[in-house]
């Protein structure tokens, strides 16, 4: 068995999700390949080979392949996929943008967001905002996987692994890159985190969200929020953890005037410890959270920045 | 230009979900139904695009049984023309999905498809683009703008660092996020006058379609439960449990 892993970067750095779809591709076991597709790449190309567990990095360079569009990216997959059984990436907007169109160029089902490898070809994945998990096997011969980065451990470095190029010729007639805006943020990645703090609508209003940073900056947390706040116009949206947002699972996650919906349950519920600040002691995020600590938050924030 | 819109019937989503108790699936006997809320999203896109002009018939097809009919009742109330059922009993993958819709898109040719990004139920996220793929169209998926020009359509799209627009060439393929546009609801006299517009049934075996699962469900379980945590009564109490009980910090 061969695997392809497809590379997760940004700026030109290799994106910590990366390792863990390798992580997920050791465990079905066989040679694991890395493609690295992108403009300007060599950098991310050379940070992939030394994931421990890479055999080799494959190296697709071009200014078709800026920004991972979709429609080149699943063209050089499927130029690249009859040397393997397995083409794997993380469950980004990346992942999920590509892999899927992938899948129906090889006529193949995709399996979206493992959970767990049980074999090389039966995962286990959450449906129904992560209220079930469902065992599926795969009969076709490819399979085509997005992996959840928070159910599998991180490889470390190993041995640098060669990166050899792929001169595969792709033209994109159907889309084109306009353009993008970005949060700059010094914080940690919210899916990588080791602490999330949350606001809800709870928080009241955008300015509020400042008095978690205190506490983030102390814990080096990142900043997350539910769809409330988003939908309200607090904070950004790729700042949103839930069903339809990012999955998060650090080892504390503190919720603070988030209520608990099924769809923000869905994004964190997996955390080690989760603390709920509510002034609500009805809340459903209580029936989660190890501690729980009700009173009003513009009280009990400043407190417990000042105690960290 | 022709818009064609894809429903699915799904739980709704306030239900809460039980297991059946031979792990075979979710328990759906009766179970609230409705539209999938970025179905909904999608239908509301349509209904707007046709609004200010730029769509001057909107086709909404499902796939799914007889009782997904109530869905496209649905979207003809909220402002579709006509509907187009494929009707199916079995359990159908995205796969399948994207080449039924496929046929559908060969016989109305439309400008523009409009998905929801993900259903709520199986959660997979697929079927949009493997809709484009198979059409060799280009794919706008997780739009929270949507933006028609001459030929080409600008989508905005939500990624993890912030936002992305991408320019495609016409007919594309456009799936929504929930920031794209608030649906409205049907009014009384439009869900009359629903019943009385066109709705065509077609099946897999016409559209010559093998919609035979390439995924078997093994087994399907509750997810492990988090043990009941405690109320701590102060803040120094709570720093302390997290620091000496829970030890995430230090």
């Amino acid at each position: 068995m061969s695997i392809l892993v497809l590379a997760e970067h940004h700026d030109g750095q290799l994106a910590g999700a990366t390792a863990h779809v390798v992580a997920a591709a050791r465990q079905i076991g066989g040679d694991i390949d890395v493609l690295v597709a992108g403009d300007d790449v060599a950098g991310v190309a050379e940070a992939a080979a030394r994931l421990d567990g890479v055999s080799r990095v494959r190296l697709a360079e071009g200014a078709v392949y800026a920004h991972q569009l979709a429609e080149p990216l699943a063209d050089l997959l499927v130029a690249l996929a009859d040397d393997y059984s397995h083409v794997l990436a993380a469950a980004s907007t990346t992942g999920k943008n590509v892999l899927p169109r992938l899948a129906a160029l090889k006529d193949v089902a995709a399996i979206s967001d493992i959970l767990a490898v049980e074999s090389a070809d039966t995962f286990k994945r959450p449906i129904y905002a992560g209220n079930a998990i469902a065992t599926v096997q795969s009969a076709d011969p490819l399979k085509v996987i997005t992996v959840r980065t928070t159910g599998f451990d991180a490889v470390g470095e190993g041995d640098a692994a060669p990166v050899e190029a792929v001169d595969t010729e792709i033209v994109n007639t159907l889309s084109r890159f306009v353009d993008e805006q970005l949060e700059q943020s010094e914080r940690p990645e919210l899916g990588a985190a080791r602490v999330v703090i949350s606001g809800g609508r709870g928080m009241g209003n955008g300015e509020n969200f400042k008095l978690l940073e205190g506490i983030a900056d102390k814990l080096g947390a990142a900043i997350g929020a539910s769809r409330a706040a988003v939908d309200a116009g607090f904070v950004p949206n790729d700042m949103q953890v839930g069903q339809t947002g990012k999955i998060v699972a650090p080892e504390l996650y503190i919720a603070v005037g988030i209520s608990g919906a099924i769809q923000h349950l869905a994004g964190m519920k997996d955390s080690k410890v989760i603390v709920a600040i509510n002034k609500d002691d009805e809340a459903p995020i209580f029936q989660v959270a190890d501690y729980g600590l009700v009173g009003d938050l513009f009280e009990v924030l400043p407190a417990l920045e000042s105690k960290l | 230009m022709k818009v064609l819109v894809a429903v699915k019937r799904v739980i709704d989503y306030n239900v809460k979900i039980r297991v059946k108790a031979d792990h075979s699936d979710v328990d759906l006997t009766n179970v609230k139904m409705a539209m999938n809320p970025f179905c909904e999203i999608a239908v509301e896109e349509a209904v707007r695009l046709k609004e200010k002009g730029v769509a001057s018939e909107i086709v909404a097809v499902t796939v799914g049984p007889k009782a997904a009919q109530e869905q496209l009742r649905t979207a003809l109330a909220l402002g579709a023309d006509r509907a187009v059922h494929v009707t199916t009993d079995e359990r159908v993958e995205s796969l399948a999905v994207a080449k039924l819709l496929k046929g559908v898109v060969e016989a109305e040719q439309p400008d523009l498809v409009i998905l929801g990004k993900q259903a709520i139920d199986t959660d997979n996220n697929q079927t949009g683009q493997m809709l484009a793929a198979l059409t060799g169209m280009g794919q706008g998926t997780f739009a929270s703008r949507v933006d028609v020009k001459e030929g080409t359509v600008d989508v905005t799209r939500e990624i993890d660092g912030g936002l992305q627009t991408v320019t495609l060439t016409l007919p594309a393929v456009v799936t929504t996020d929930l920031r794209l546009n608030e649906p409205r609801y049907a009014k009384l006299p439009d869900i009359m006058k629903a019943k009385k517009k066109p709705l065509e049934t077609r099946t897999p075996e016409e559209l010559g379609v093998d919609i035979a699962a390439r995924v078997t469900q093994l087994k399907v379980e509750t997810p492990a439960e988090r043990k009941g945590g405690i109320k701590v009564g102060s803040v120094d109490e709570l720093v302390d449990k997290l620091k000496n009980e829970a030890k995430v910090i230090s």
